[in-house]
């Protein structure tokens, strides 16, 4: 806003004033390219530039920004022909700014991301090599990670990321306290958690926890009791782009399921007003204002590190998504993230991308060495390691961890987040119209034209 | 902010032949606009017909781009969406010069005495002014959240309202916090305007026997006429562009309530890959843009060159 301040001194002319505004207008659109690779580390960009070989960047926070400082540090130490440059962002500020470093041919030669749909656009954009052939030399490296994972790294036949860290399986927590207070138990059945909203509001205490101002955390919801009540078939003919996919029975039932529970009282109260980014949703559960939650494994360990007592104490605990009477889903399917996803940049000169493999590839001091797999593990994460049953075993939080590795493994179908899975325009439309939907301000059927709309683009 | 630069207006270049004014016994001194015509150029012109291309185009932001014609403006022009994001900002635009306008007058007008408790005062008004747009709504929305915000700090269930999440009060709360912002500023405007207008115009009121509000309505307001158009066309182009408070306060949400324009093409372009689209809206507000400013001027009145202040 600044830049208005300068107009003060040229109002005076209408002329001169067409010339001022001009700016204010092609800044609005051009100030949004700013966060472009401009401001980038030095030489950490187009693979070749500084003194690195490659380069990297990766999301700023704890506990994770440590683990790959230090996983980073130790390559470089036993590689000095093929150093890496590691530059961190925010989360949000990454995607833009990958986005933009990709469009200007000034990607990072390791590209991190999600899979998915976004992936997909990148591929078929040729920003980042097929590495079906290489995982085909090195079956050792494309075994090191669960199988399961690699779904959301193939773009027609072709793998294009190696999955690495962790799991983010969407878990449904409750508070063992709450529940021995009120004298019930979890719900297992989608019926028992309708009982249980009841039950928890008769007695004054608000029934779940949602930031729902976040929207992907409203969609999380959305995502199991598609699968619970039409089984992965009803996303997949969305995912394919089926006509009218989204006004399927399955479809429409889920919608109307959510909205009861909304109309029942189950969130919240405000809680179109509660972000994820602040973590208030979490802190709801674990000062025990709330009953229930659902959310990704990621925040077992922000409760452990701020609830104090709440986690060590058993008061948190957590089952498989509750079942649908008469619904097609298997209780054992998840939803979530599969795993994070490196690709390697097709714009990266060809020294570059040997190192970028070479430490893809490495077990000692690679992405996925042994330590780095323990610090994971010790920080409370779903590694996607295979082989790790007894490290996990001798976790601390061996309970939690057995319990989400277990389903990772077991999961007849994993369900990507449906943000990652669809493509950008289709996921945007999606959020919106979920927030809508939560809001009650639209209904089912309102959602599923809407949604119908994106549907082959 | 590169643009920012470029603001610096060209030297007034004469119109209609006649000598330019700025014409010296030594020559024309019309290169001394060079530097501020460059910027002007480089950052203003040449991003502008960029976008007017792209928005001729489809693009998702890398990747090949190709020729659209105009099948993105008959789409935009065509989605219900878009109109109720420019809706939504001329209300926006509506209520918030309701709000500041006459907070700003009020305020720049008392700040404008010399008493030392209104200079004191002065200080803390301007507060808001230091703090950067991010900082704010971060705040805000932490102030806001219905179980660890204001309400719980003080105490007073009355504050745990749906601020952000119901779709009605949520403009509310915008608008408020925009005001909280930008109120300070435009006060500052006005108080310089006040402390323009010659202290003989009081004194004449006074002899006259007109009271402190008649001198109000009658001296102050119409000399802070020009103020007025200044810090008006400052309001209106500013909630044409208006981003970064909503954006982090509210993202748009919930549903579409807060979408305005700039958000709308931020989303379409930045989220949903759509250059195309987002170029259409992008060129939207910039008419706009340069509509209403040209507009407010005119409502300065053709004779703005004459004084205000004849007689004295």
């Amino acid at each position: 806003m600044e830049i208005t301040v300068d107009q003060t001194k040229t109002s005076r002319r209408s002329f001169l004033t067409m010339v001022a505004m001009a700016p204010v207008a092609a800044a609005a659109v051009s100030s949004c390219g700013t966060s472009g690779p401009s401001s980038s580390s030095g030489g950490s960009t187009g693979g070749g530039g500084g003194n690195a070989t490659a380069s990297m960047w990766y999301l700023s926070g704890e506990p994770n920004e440590t683990i790959k400082n230090e996983n980073i540090s130790s390559w470089n130490d036993a590689n000095p022909d093929q150093t890496l440059d590691i530059t961190f962002f925010q989360n949000d500020a990454y995607k833009t700014k990958l986005r933009t470093a990709i469009g200007a041919g000034q990607a990072p030669t390791l590209i991190y991301g999600w899979g998915g749909g976004i992936l997909a656009s990148y591929a078929e954009a040729d920003q980042v090599l097929d590495l079906t052939s290489w995982f085909d030399e090195n079956p050792d490296v494309k075994g090191r990670v669960l199988e399961s994972t690699y779904g959301a790294a193939t773009v027609d036949g072709k793998i294009y990321a190696l999955p690495n860290e962790n799991a983010s399986p969407i878990i449904f927590y409750y508070n063992r306290d709450l529940f021995e207070q009120v004298g019930i138990e979890p719900p297992a059945t989608w019926d028992d958690l309708m009982a249980a909203v009841q039950t928890f509001n008769d007695n004054d205490i608000a029934p779940i926890a949602l930031g729902g101002q976040s929207r992907w955390t409203s969609m999380m919801w959305l995502e199991y009791l598609y699968d619970r009540v039409g089984g992965p078939e009803v996303f997949n003919a969305i995912y394919a782009g089926e006509p009218d996919a989204w006004s399927a029975p399955g479809s429409i039932q889920a919608l109307t399921m959510i909205q009861e529970l909304v109309q029942a009282g189950g969130f919240i109260t405000g809680f179109e007003s509660i972000t994820a980014d602040s973590n208030a949703d979490i802190a709801l559960m674990y000062t025990g204002r709330t009953a229930m939650m659902l959310h990704g494994s990621w925040t077992y360990s922000g409760m452990k590190g701020d609830g104090g007592d709440f986690v060590p104490s058993g008061s948190l605990q957590w089952i498989e998504f509750p079942t649908v009477e008469g619904g097609a889903g298997d209780p054992k399917n998840m939803v979530g993230n599969p795993a994070q996803y490196m690709s390697i940049s097709t714009a990266a000169d060809a020294e570059a991308q040997e190192a970028a493999k070479a430490y893809l590839a490495d077990p000692e001091n690679g992405i996925m060495s042994d330590s780095v797999i323990q610090a994971y593990i010790d920080s409370g994460q779903v590694c996607i390691a295979t082989g790790i049953d007894d490290l996990i075993a001798e976790s601390e939080d061996a309970d939690f961890l057995q319990f989400a590795y277990g389903l990772v493994q077991d999961a007849p179908n994993f369900q990507q987040s449906w943000d990652q899975a669809l493509s950008p325009a289709t996921s945007e439309e999606l959020l919106t119209n979920i927030d809508q939907l939560f809001s009650l301000s639209i209904t089912p059927q309102q959602f599923a034209d809407n949604m119908n709309q994106t549907l082959g683009q | 902010m590169s643009a920012a630069a470029a603001t610096a207006p060209p030297a007034p270049v004469g119109r209609g032949g006649r000598p330019p004014r700025g014409a010296t016994a030594a020559g024309s001194v019309w290169w001394m606009t060079l530097p501020a015509l460059v910027m002007f150029v480089a950052f203003g012109v040449v991003p502008l017909i960029g976008v007017f291309a792209l928005s001729l185009t489809t693009w998702s932001g890398f990747g090949a781009i190709t020729a659209n014609g105009l099948g993105n403006w008959r789409s935009v022009l065509a989605d219900p969406g878009m109109y109720k994001a420019l809706g939504l900002t001329f209300g926006l635009m509506a209520v918030s010069w309701l709000v500041q306008t006459p907070l700003s007058i009020l305020l720049g007008t008392f700040t404008a005495g010399r008493q030392r408790y209104r200079a004191f005062l002065a200080v803390l008004y301007f507060l808001p002014l230091l703090l950067s747009a991010a900082a704010i709504s971060i705040a805000y929305k932490a102030l806001l959240d219905p179980n660890f915000g204001l309400a719980e700090g003080l105490g007073l269930p009355l504050l745990a309202q749906n601020w952000l999440g119901d779709s009605t009060l949520v403009l509310f709360v915008v608008i408020f916090v925009l005001s909280w912002q930008y109120v300070p500023f435009h006060s500052l405007i006005y108080q310089g305007g006040v402390r323009q207008i010659p202290a003989s115009l009081y004194e004449a009121a006074q002899i006259d026997g007109a009271g402190t509000v008649r001198q109000f309505f009658s001296i102050t307001l119409p000399q802070l006429k020009y103020t007025i158009i200044t810090s008006s066309t400052l309001m209106v182009v500013g909630s044409l562009t208006a981003f970064d408070l909503i954006w982090i306060l509210t993202a748009g949400g919930p549903g579409t309530s807060t979408r305005i324009l700039a958000l709308d093409m931020y989303l379409r372009g930045f989220r949903a890959d759509q250059m195309g689209p987002a170029s259409v809206i992008a060129v939207i507000i910039v008419l706009m843009g340069l509509g209403l400013a040209l507009l407010l001027q005119r409502l300065g009145g053709k004779d703005r060159a004459s004084s205000q202040l004849e007689g004295l």
